[in-house]
C-alpha cells in the first residue's frame, strides 16, 4: 500500500468560549486519502463535513479553530504550515469548489481573468498567456465556444456553466487533491449528471485525489470508492462505498440508509415506512455533552 | 456588547434632553428671557452662572435647558407628522397599487431630490420664521423614506397569507391596512421616526442659526449660536455649550434609533455599526 | 452604454419639471403680494402706486396660471428672471456663485474621502476590535455633529487662538481660506462615508467569492486588492455620489458662517429679503445639480458594475 496523499489523524475543531473551554465541532476525526482516490464525505448538515475540508485547506474562519490533530500532506503538518507554503499548497496542490456557484464567483470580472488568476499566482506566467492558457482550461471543462465565454462575467452564465468555470479553475494547476464540497446540491438535476461525470472524468484522466463531500447518498454511491459517514463531528463509519452500502455496521449508518428511498420499496399493502432520524441536528448543549448519538437513532425500519 | 450600548446611551442621553426640557421650569435658576441684565453680559462659567452668560448677560444653562423644549418640540411634532404622512402614502400606494402608486412614487422621488434642508428654508422664506413654519417645514418635507418603507413592507405583506385570509373574509381595506398591516411594520417606522428626530433638531438648530427659524429673544440652541458667534473671541462658552447640546440630543436619537434597528432586525447586527 | 447614457439624462427631465412647478406653487399661494414685503419695513406701508408699478414690471399681477408657462418657457431657454433686488439676471448672479460653492463642495469631499474611505476599510478588516469600536463610534458621533458647530470651534481654535488660518471670507480665493469650512463641511460625509464603507466592506469579505479566492491560494493584501476592493467601491461610490450632491445643500449654513460667497448664502441672503427669482433659481440650481451627479453615479456605476447595464 503507497503512502497516503492526505491523512488526518484525531483532527479536533472547536468554537472557543471566553471561559478557556470551547464548543467542540469536530472531535477526533481520522481518514486517509490516497493518491487518486475519490472520498465520499456524508453526513447531514452540521455534522462537520465542510468544517473538515476547510480545515484540510487552512480556512477555517473566526470562532473555528483547530485544536488538536494533524492533518499530514505527503507527511507534512499542515496545522504546523507557515502561511507562505499554504498559499502555494491552496489551489495549487489542494483545490476546492463550493457549493453555490451562484455566488462563488466574482461578479465584476469576466471567468477567464479568474481562472487565469491561478496561472498567474502559482505558475508565474503573464496575464496575456495566462489568458490563453484560462481559454484551454475552460474547453476542458467542455464548455462550448471557450475564446468567448472566457469573456463572459458570471452573471450572463447559467448555474452549471458556473460550475464547469469552479471546476476549470480548481484544476487549472493540476493539484493533487480536489475537495468538492456538494459542488452539485445546487445545480438542476440534469445538470448535475454531467457536473459529476466531467469531475469524475477529469479526475481520473489526470489522477487527482477527489473529497467528495454530499449529503447525497446517491450521488456518493455513484462517484466514490471509499466512503466516510459523519455525524456530529465524529466519523462514525468509514469503508469501501460497497461494503458500506450493503453492510453498514453503526447504527448511525443503518438509519441514514433506511432514510433513503428505493424505487419499489414501498407498495401499498406493505406499508414499508422509511426510517426518519428524528428532528434535525442536536443542539449546542447536547453537542457539549458529547451524548451526540444515543437518543436519536432507533434500530431498524421499526419506528415508533 | 455594543448593541446594548447603543441603546443604552442613546437612551440615557434621550431620556436627558426630554428631562431638561419637561422640568426646565424648576431646573433653572433664572427666566430665560426676562433675567437679562447687561451688567452681567459674557460673563465666564461660574458657581452662579453655570454655563456663563450671553451678551444680553441671560443665564446660558437657563437657556440651553428651555432650548431643550424647543428641539423636542420641533423634534417630536415634525416626526409625527411626517410619519403619518409617509405611512398614509407608502401603505395605500403598496396596497391599492396602479395609478396612486406611480403618483406617489413619482411624489417620493421629487422629494428625494430636493435636499431636506433646502426644501425647509424654501418653505420657511414663505411662511416666515417662527414655531408653527418651523414644524410645518419640518414636518412635510422629510416623509420620503419612511413612505419607502412603508410601501415596501405592505407590498411583502400584502402577499402574505393572513393578509389574503382577511381579505376573503372581507374586511374593507382600510381595516386591513390598520389591524393587520400597520403594526407588521411600526418597528422600522419607529427606527425611521427616531433617528428622523435627530434630523430635525439638527434642521432647526441649522434654521434658527442662520435666522430662519426661532426668533430671539426665545431660546433655541441654534440661534444661541448666532449669538455666540458674534463673541466668539471674548466669550468662547457662549460657543461651546449650545453646540454640545444640539451634538449629544442628535446622539442620543442617533444612538438610540440605531439600537432599536439592531435589536428589531439581529440580521442587520453584523451589517451597520 | 450610449443607450443608457441617454435614457438616464432623459429620466431626469420629468423630476426636474416637477420640482419646477412645486416651486412655483409654493411661492404663489403665499397670502400678500412680495411686492409689499420687498418695501415695508414693518412701521409705514409701502407706497400703492409703488407696489402696482414693481407687480407689474415682474408680471405679477397676471393670472397665475400665465405667469406659471412664462415661467415655465423662461426656464426651458435657460432664463431665470430679474432679482427683485439688485434687477441683475438671476442666471448670472448664480453663475458667479457656482464656482466658490463647487470648491468648496470638492475640498469637503476630498477631505471625507481620503479620510472616511481608508477608516472604513480598516475598521471592516478589523472587525470588533478597538480601532473598530472607535471609529464607529466617530462616525455615529460625527454623524451628530452640527456642521457649524464645528465650524465655530474651528474658527475659534484655529482662526482667533492659534491665528494660522482666516476665520472668514473667501479671500484671494487662495487654499488657506478654504481650508477651514471644507473640513466643517466634510465631516458629515466623512463620518457616512466610514460607516458604509464598514457595511459594505465587511459584506464583501464576508461573501463566497472571496472564500473563491483565498481557497485560490492568493495572500491576505491580494485578496484584498483585487477582490475586495472593486466591489466594495460600488457602495463608496455611491455613497460618495449621493453626498456628493446633497453637499451644495448642506453646504448653505457653513457658507452663510464663514461669509463664504457660494450659491448657499445667495439663498440664505435672498430668503431673508424675500428676493423670490433668486430663490427659486438657487433651489432649482441645487436641485440640479442633484440630479446630475445623480446621474453621473449611476452612469459610474454601470461602468463598474456589469450587471447594471442589463437590468
Amino acid at each position: 500500500m503507497s503512502a497516503p496523499l492526505i491523512e488526518i489523524k484525531d483532527l479536533k475543531v472547536d468554537v472557543p468560549l471566553k471561559s478557556g473551554k470551547g464548543v467542540p465541532i469536530l472531535k477526533g476525526v481520522s481518514l486517509q486519502i490516497m493518491p487518486g482516490e475519490t472520498f465520499g464525505l456524508v453526513g447531514e448538515s452540521g455534522s462537520g463535513k465542510s468544517v473538515t475540508s476547510l480545515a484540510i485547506m487552512g480556512l477555517l474562519k473566526k470562532p473555528l479553530k483547530a485544536t488538536g490533530g494533524q492533518i499530514l500532506y505527503r507527511g507534512e503538518d499542515l496545522l504546523k504550515a507557515s502561511k507562505q507554503t499554504m498559499r502555494n499548497l491552496r489551489g495549487n496542490r489542494i483545490a476546492m469548489i463550493f457549493q453555490e456557484p451562484m455566488t462563488a464567483l466574482n461578479p465584476l470580472q469576466t471567468v477567464g481573468r479568474q481562472i487565469a488568476e491561478m496561472f498567474v499566482l502559482h505558475q508565474g506566467k503573464a496575464w496575456g498567456e495566462a489568458e490563453k492558457l484560462a481559454i484551454e482550461a475552460l474547453a476542458a471543462v467542455k464548455v462550448p465556444s471557450p475564446e468567448r465565454r472566457a469573456g463572459n462575467y458570471p452573471h450572463q452564465m447559467s448555474g452549471g456553466l458556473r460550475q464547469r468555470v469552479m471546476i476549470a479553475m480548481a484544476l487549472a494547476c493540476n493539484p493533487d487533491l480536489l475537495i468538492a464540497d456538494e459542488p452539485t446540491t445546487a445545480l438542476d438535476v440534469t445538470v448535475q449528471a454531467e457536473v459529476l461525470k466531467l469531475i469524475r472524468e477529469l479526475c481520473a484522466a489526470r489522477g487527482t485525489a477527489v473529497l467528495f463531500i454530499s449529503h447525497d447518498l446517491g450521488v456518493i454511491a455513484s462517484v466514490c470508492q471509499r466512503v466516510g459517514v459523519m455525524y456530529s463531528g465524529v466519523l462514525v463509519e468509514e469503508n469501501d462505498t460497497r461494503a458500506l452500502f450493503s453492510n453498514p455496521q453503526h447504527t448511525y449508518t443503518k438509519g441514514l440508509l433506511g432514510a433513503l428511498p428505493r424505487l419499489g420499496s414501498r407498495t401499498s399493502d406493505s406499508r414499508n415506512r422509511l426510517v426518519d432520524i428524528d428532528s434535525i441536528i442536536a443542539d449546542r448543549s447536547v453537542l457539549t455533552q458529547e451524548r451526540f448519538i444515543a437518543p436519536r437513532i432507533t434500530e431498524g425500519g421499526a419506528a415508533q | 456588547m455594543r448593541l446594548g450600548f447603543n441603546l443604552w446611551f442613546g437612551g440615557f442621553l434621550t431620556v436627558l434632553v426630554v428631562f431638561a426640557g419637561l422640568f426646565a421650569p424648576w431646573l433653572a435658576p433664572f427666566d430665560p428671557v426676562l433675567d437679562a441684565n447687561l451688567m452681567n453680559s459674557e460673563l465666564p462659567p461660574s458657581g452662579e452662572f453655570w454655563f456663563g452668560t450671553d451678551s444680553q448677560g441671560r443665564d446660558i444653562y437657563t437657556r440651553i435647558l428651555y432650548g431643550a423644549q424647543i428641539s423636542l418640540t420641533v423634534g417630536i411634532v415634525s416626526q409625527i407628522i411626517n410619519s403619518v404622512i409617509g405611512v398614509t402614502l407608502g401603505m395605500t400606494a403598496g396596497y391599492w397599487g396602479g395609478w396612486w402608486d406611480d403618483l406617489v412614487n413619482g411624489l417620493t422621488n421629487v422629494m428625494l431630490a430636493i435636499p431636506s434642508l433646502i426644501f425647509a428654508l424654501a418653505v420657511m422664506a414663505v411662511l416666515g420664521p417662527g414655531l408653527p413654519s418651523l414644524l410645518i417645514a419640518l414636518g412635510f418635507t422629510n416623509w420620503s423614506w419612511t413612505c419607502r418603507i412603508a410601501r415596501s413592507s405592505t407590498l411583502s405583506l400584502k402577499s402574505q397569507g393572513y393578509i389574503q385570509a382577511a381579505q376573503t373574509l372581507g374586511y374593507s381595506d382600510l381595516r386591513i391596512m390598520f389591524t393587520q398591516i400597520l403594526p407588521n411594520m411600526l418597528g422600522p417606522i419607529l427606527v425611521m421616526a427616531t433617528l428622523g428626530m435627530g434630523g430635525a433638531v439638527l434642521a432647526e438648530a441649522s434654521l434658527s442659526f442662520l435666522g430662519l427659524g426661532i426668533q430671539p429673544p426665545f431660546p433655541s440652541w441654534g440661534s444661541m449660536l448666532t449669538d455666540a458667534r458674534e463673541m466668539l473671541q471674548l466669550a468662547p462658552w457662549a460657543a461651546i455649550f449650545p453646540g454640545l447640546a444640539i451634538f449629544l440630543a442628535v446622539l442620543g436619537f442617533n444612538l438610540l434609533g440605531d439600537g432599536l434597528r439592531d435589536s428589531l432586525d439581529p440580521h442587520m447586527r453584523t451589517r451597520k455599526l | 452604454m450610449l443607450k443608457f447614457t441617454l435614457r438616464r439624462i432623459w429620466q431626469m427631465i420629468p423630476t426636474l419639471f416637477v420640482v419646477a412647478l412645486l416651486i412655483f406653487v409654493i411661492f404663489s399661494v403665499v397670502p400678500g403680494s412680495f411686492a409689499t414685503a420687498l418695501f415695508s419695513d414693518g412701521r409705514t406701508n409701502a407706497d400703492p402706486l409703488l407696489i402696482e408699478r414693481l407687480n407689474r414690471e415682474f408680471g405679477l399681477d397676471r393670472p397665475l396660471w400665465e405667469r406659471f408657462t412664462t415661467y415655465i418657457w423662461d426656464l426651458a431657454r435657460f432664463d431665470l428672471g430679474t432679482s427683485f433686488r439688485t434687477r441683475l439676471p438671476v442666471l448670472d448672479m448664480l453663475g458667479e456663485r457656482m464656482w466658490p460653492s463647487l470648491k468648496l463642495a470638492i475640498a469637503a469631499m476630498v477631505f471625507a474621502v481620503l479620510i472616511g474611505v481608508p477608516l472604513g476599510f480598516m475598521a471592516a478588516l478589523r472587525p470588533g476590535s478597538l480601532f473598530d469600536s472607535v471609529t464607529m463610534i466617530g462616525a455615529v458621533s460625527g454623524l451628530s455633529l452640527p456642521q457649524f458647530w464645528l465650524g465655530l470651534l474651528l474658527m475659534m481654535l484655529f482662526a482667533l487662538q492659534l491665528n494660522w488660518l482666516p476665520s472668514f471670507g473667501y479671500g484671494d480665493g487662495s487654499i488657506r481660506n478654504l481650508i477651514l469650512p471644507a473640513i466643517a463641511l466634510g465631516v458629515t460625509p466623512l463620518a457616512l462615508l466610514a460607516r458604509t464603507t464598514r457595511a459594505g466592506v465587511l459584506d464583501v469579505v464576508n461573501s463566497d467569492f472571496v472564500r473563491t479566492a483565498h481557497a485560490k491560494g492568493m495572500s491576505e493584501s491580494a485578496v484584498v486588492r483585487r477582490h475586495v476592493a472593486r466591489n466594495a467601491l460600488v457602495l463608496i461610490v455611491t455613497t460618495v455620489g449621493l453626498q456628493f450632491g446633497s453637499l451644495i445643500g448642506q453646504a448653505v449654513v457653513i457658507e452663510k458662517l464663514f461669509a463664504w460667497p457660494g450659491i448657499g448664502s445667495l439663498l440664505v441672503d435672498s430668503v431673508a429679503i424675500r428676493d423670490i427669482p433668486v430663490v427659486q433659481g438657487a433651489i432649482l440650481v441645487i436641485v440640479l445639480w442633484f440630479l446630475v451627479i445623480n446621474t453621473a453615479v449611476d452612469l459610474l456605476y454601470a461602468a463598474i458594475d456589469p450587471r447594471i447595464k442589463q437590468e
